[in-house]
């Protein structure tokens, strides 16, 4: 049974209630250090580090928007541990995504409190900005959004989050809560014992539970997986030749951007950079020779198709490809619907559980006997 | 389409396929020549990268030639080539790249007979099939 603290707020002051809870941790030892969403100096809102409670006033947690993957931030703080204890105040995706690569050992979370983050959605960073010059705030986005509002006058939530359906997040050892608690209300939930002592150690009482969250998350996700279904019948209907995907992909200027921002492209050195992709002049020459033209740069739906490969069983969904396009490609969908595919052939859900084996990692003498159709 | 020869290009471990496909020669039987054999040490090292970059560059379909289980020589790099067939199949059946053009197939050192019988059955379904979808857009688009 896991343990509610309400934290009541009135207008404009759910951060500085959450502040409270932040600053509580830190300065009774529960963790060292806070890695939280934060409210910049001048405008906008980005993970950052706090190692003084002195310095917590700023957390925005709710904001809606993330400018780059949590789940990296969470490698470059953990893959060489510092030995100090961090509280991750993380989003859904990014914690499966964490999962991910804790299998990955690219993240260690031996000293980390995760702390997961009901998510309503999040706007492209450059949108975000817009909704903070319109007065929005994340009080404002959280009862707005839970109405279905998350549309503001130019702009939206992104693809990935309209059809996201992990709202809220699990293998964390704490969350906050805003699905179904009511407005003017968060709930912060120890979900393990070491959640349960941080809370303890951070002052705030526990006691009343959200009667209202299990239904109001359940309706959320149905609303999602429609959307989700609806979302992946269209694409693959859009992209069933390779005609058609290249037709997807082709303002694409292999920039590899996406695969920068992706939080599950695991290699240390991508190999569409190294050697292997450093022709020479005669071999460009031979291949545009054998059709009579060559597009250049070459090669851009053979690295999409190998970043599939590599990452689709691994896919959260987080969008995270999308908004760093520069040219505005909706990758998301195309990674979505791959790892939908590949994931249910290995029986296998990205970010569900460390203690499940990354099917590329293992092996079994007798599965798979359809793929040869031979029995000896 | 009845004069079309597809273009397989075949990945043979070194201890056991390609061993075969040298004693099917050796036997005098006669297999295709629509088969473009790359010999690799283990199927188990067939990269996925070999074989987007085939079927990209327009072979009409691959084939990939290892140990059965039990009798890899490097004990098990067949049974990870299988999950890798597995993954790539799921994600190319998306774009008319079906199990019928992509194919393993276990064929032990010993079995010559089997492998022109393979190869003969992948060639002729392949001709029934027709071309990859893929002919000749591979590099012009890729």
């Amino acid at each position: 049974m896991t343990k509610f603290a309400k934290l009541s707020f009135k207008k404009d002051e759910l951060n500085k209630e959450l502040s409270g809870f932040f600053k509580g941790m830190l300065e009774n030892g529960a963790v060292n250090a806070v890695l939280a969403p934060m409210a910049q100096p001048k405008k906008g809102v980005r993970l950052s580090l706090v190692t003084s409670a002195a310095h917590t006033a700023q957390v925005d947690p709710f904001a809606p928007v993330a400018a780059v993957s949590g789940a990296k931030i969470a490698s470059s703080l953990t893959a060489r541990p510092s030995g100090r204890k961090v509280a991750m105040v993380l989003r859904p995706c990014e914690i499966r995504a964490v999962v991910e690569l804790v299998k990955l050992k690219q993240v260690n979370l031996d000293d980390v409190l995760l702390i997961g983050m009901d998510c309503l959605g999040r706007y492209e960073n450059t949108d975000f900005a817009k909704f903070q010059e319109q007065g929005g705030t994340s009080e404002s986005f959280l009862e707005n959004a839970q109405a279905g509002k998350t549309a503001m006058a130019d702009f939206d939530i992104i693809g990935a989050c309209k059809i996201c359906e992990f709202p809220t997040a699990d293998n964390v050892d704490m969350r906050l809560c805003a699905i179904g608690a009511g407005n003017g209300t968060v709930f912060i939930e120890a979900v393990t014992k070491k959640g349960e002592e941080a809370l303890d150690k951070s002052g705030i009482k526990s006691g009343e539970s959200p009667a209202g969250r299990d239904e109001a998350v359940k309706k959320l996700v149905a609303v999602r997986t429609d959307a989700r279904d609806k979302k992946f019948t269209e694409y693959r209907a859009e992209t069933n030749t390779f005609e058609a995907l290249a037709d997807k992909l082709s303002a694409c200027i292999n920039c590899y951007n996406c695969r920068v921002a992706c939080p599950v492209c695991y290699c240390k050195e991508c190999v569409f950079v190294t050697d292997t992709f450093r022709h020479n002049g005669d071999q460009f020459m031979m291949w545009a020779d054998k059709g009579g033209m060559l597009k250049m740069p070459n090669d851009t739906i053979f690295y999409h198709l190998t970043r599939i490969t590599h990452m689709s069983l691994f896919c959260v969904g987080c969008g995270q490809c999308t908004s760093a396009c520069p040219n505005d490609i909706d990758l998301m969908p195309l990674f979505r619907t791959s790892a939908d595919k590949t994931q249910a052939r290995f029986n296998y859900q990205a970010g569900r559980s460390v203690d499940e084996e990354q099917p590329m990692a293992g092996f079994k003498s007798d599965e798979l006997v359809e793929v040869t159709g031979q029995v000896k | 389409m009845s004069d079309f020869e597809p273009k397989i290009v075949a990945f043979f471990c070194n201890w056991c396929t390609f061993t075969a496909a040298d004693l099917a020669g050796t036997s005098r039987l006669s297999y295709p020549p629509n088969l473009k054999i790359i010999r690799v040490m283990c199927s188990g090292m067939v990269d996925p990268k070999f074989v987007l970059k085939a079927f990209l560059n327009g072979a009409d379909g691959v084939l990939i030639g290892g140990c059965w289980p039990g009798d890899c020589h490097y004990i098990n790099g067949n049974f990870k080539a299988r999950r890798r067939v597995a993954l790539l199949t799921e994600l190319l059946k998306q774009y008319g790249i079906g199990e019928e053009r992509f194919w393993l197939r276990w064929i032990a050192a010993s079995e010559g007979n089997m492998l022109k019988e393979v190869a003969d059955e992948m060639t002729v379904k392949l001709k029934q099939l027709g071309p990859s979808p893929l002919q000749n857009m591979g590099q012009m688009v890729g």
